[in-house]
């Protein structure tokens, strides 16, 4: 316990730093994996062959990653870039699957209704198919995250700073205290970006939060006529 | 008006849905396509706001070929109300409502206030407005469901199957609701069903098709009651089976009216005599 308290500030500035590789790779996969998720769900061919190529990137091993990156990139090899490469990468591996799913999963009724209705192709996307597919992309995105924020450990072998210098200083140097704060502070870590896009999500989505409490009525007597 | 002429409609994979249709379908009067599953019903009424592009003929509005109008404008000037309701479950009802005067740029201020006086004439507690679909009956959602189909106040009301999937009670209710409200706006309504009772009951015009879109009887609902064209119409609207073959019995000094196996269908009032009562018309 000393040795947290007397390296307060380091822990803190590894978090930051942590948190500054980590955030950027979570946007980032987002944001890339929506129109390569809709290319995979709108057409049948397409669906196989980007998922399935996609899909693979994610078995790549991350440390020969980190090492290859440089080259490709021409960055150094402690670049903060290429962590941020390498795990948006993986990022949309795992995304591009779930939003190509999110997209499918939004009902043909509503999305006839709103074409009906005279939305068009454009709107009708970020109006009505994004939107609703917004519940299944926050649970991709979660998993994208926590795995995103437990990778960023790894660019410490290269000396890259993170939480992840914690184990391997604490390793070297064989304090105990330092490698359990390393790990301890980066689950938090992790639960305190999943807890953050969870109250993100009931901010945006505010119909599904609605959605769970009539379950809840429905089963009362009173409400026997409500069909769903 | 709506006008399609020798309209065929051939899907990629190579399935006739459609072939050689041709039809008048009156203004300010109801049009009930009614028929089987897979009689190309709902084809021909998504031709109407090119939902389904035809392959071969033409469709003309007042006139005018609807190929050369954008997609989007035709499909916001005409409503659209569907089975299941189709609402934007993300939307409360108030903005559902109000989905086509916000998407043609109308401020949300008077697109709401539009939106309120629509709940009344659907004959829904304003109160409704701030709740998600999802938290309203079935029944109640078939009426926000025609309110948005009002909301940009088109000429034409294209309805598909709207009643199909809420329970027989709502369904009736629902049914004179519409009846009621196309005496006050006097739209062109064009209906699809496969229930031939809510045809009799809607259609000022009935149009009973085949596989293919093949027009077998058109005609008012007593034309084709009176006369069904062939066979399969008898069996259809239920002729033969003698759903509709009544006689009237006198019992207990009522006239009865029994179908063809007997059974009570109903009594006679009006008129009849005996009951010594005026019966209010």
């Amino acid at each position: 316990m000393n040795w947290v308290i007397e390296n307060l500030p380091l822990i803190g500035q590894r978090t930051a730093e942590h948190l500054a590789l980590s955030i950027p790779p979570i946007i980032l996969s987002f944001i890339i994996s929506v129109p390569i998720g809709w290319l995979a769900n709108r057409y049948r061919w397409s669906r196989g062959v980007l998922l399935t190529v996609l899909g693979l990137l994610y078995a790549i091993p991350s440390l020969p990653l980190f090492v290859v990156l440089p080259i490709i990139l021409g960055t150094g090899l402690r670049d903060s870039v290429n962590v941020i490469v390498a795990l948006t990468l993986y990022g949309i591996a795992l995304m591009v699957r779930t939003t190509a799913d999110a997209l499918g999963s939004v009902s043909s009724d509503v999305t006839q209704s709103a074409t009906a209705m005279g939305f068009s192709p454009w709107t009708r996307f970020w109006k009505v198919d994004l939107p609703l597919a917004g519940p299944v992309l926050l649970a991709g995105i979660r998993v994208v995250a926590v795995s995103t924020v437990s990778l960023v450990t790894v660019g410490a072998v290269l000396g890259i700073k993170s939480l992840g210098l914690l184990f391997t200083d604490g390793l070297q140097r064989n304090i105990v205290a330092e490698v359990a704060t390393g790990m301890v502070a980066t689950i938090a870590l992790a639960l305190l970006i999943d807890f953050a896009l969870v109250l993100v999500g009931r901010v945006l989505m505010p119909w599904t939060h609605v959605v769970s409490s009539k379950r809840v009525r429905r089963a009362l007597p009173s409400d026997a006529g409500v069909a769903a | 008006m709506i006008e399609f002429r020798q309209v065929s409609k051939r899907f990629p994979d190579g399935t006739l849905a459609v072939e050689d249709f041709s039809l008048v379908i009156p203004s300010r009067k109801t049009t009930v396509f009614v028929g089987s599953s897979g009689c190309g019903k709902t084809t021909i009424l998504r031709m109407i706001n090119r939902m389904i592009d035809r392959t071969a003929g033409s469709i003309e509005i007042d006139g005018e070929d609807i190929v050369g109008l954008d997609r989007v404008k035709l499909r916001r000037r005409i409503g659209y109300v569907m089975q299941n309701s189709g609402l934007l479950p993300h939307r409360k009802v108030v903005d559902n409502v109000a989905t086509v005067p916000l998407l043609n740029g109308v401020p949300k201020r008077e697109a709401h206030a539009r939106a309120l006086e629509l709940l009344d004439t659907v004959g829904l507690d304003r109160a409704l407005a701030n709740r998600y679909p999802s938290q309203l009956s079935g029944g109640q959602q078939q009426r926000v469901g025609v309110a948005r189909g009002l909301a940009a106040d088109p000429n034409i009301l294209l309805m598909d199957e709207p009643f199909g999937a809420v329970d027989p009670l709502v369904r009736a209710e629902l049914q004179h609701e519409l009846i009621r409200l196309q005496r006050e706006l006097d739209k062109t309504v064009v209906f699809v069903t496969h229930d031939i009772d809510e045809a009799f009951l809607l259609g000022d015009q009935v149009v009973i098709l085949q596989k293919g879109g093949v027009i077998v009887q058109k005609g008012s609902p007593t034309e084709i009651l009176t006369a069904p064209a062939n066979e399969f119409v008898a069996d259809f609207i239920g002729a033969t089976k003698g759903k509709r073959a009544l006689h009237i019995d006198r019992r207990d000094g009522r006239d009865v009216v029994l179908d063809s196996e007997g059974r009570a269908a109903g009594v006679l009032v009006e008129g009849s005599a005996g009951t010594g009562e005026e019966v209010p018309t």
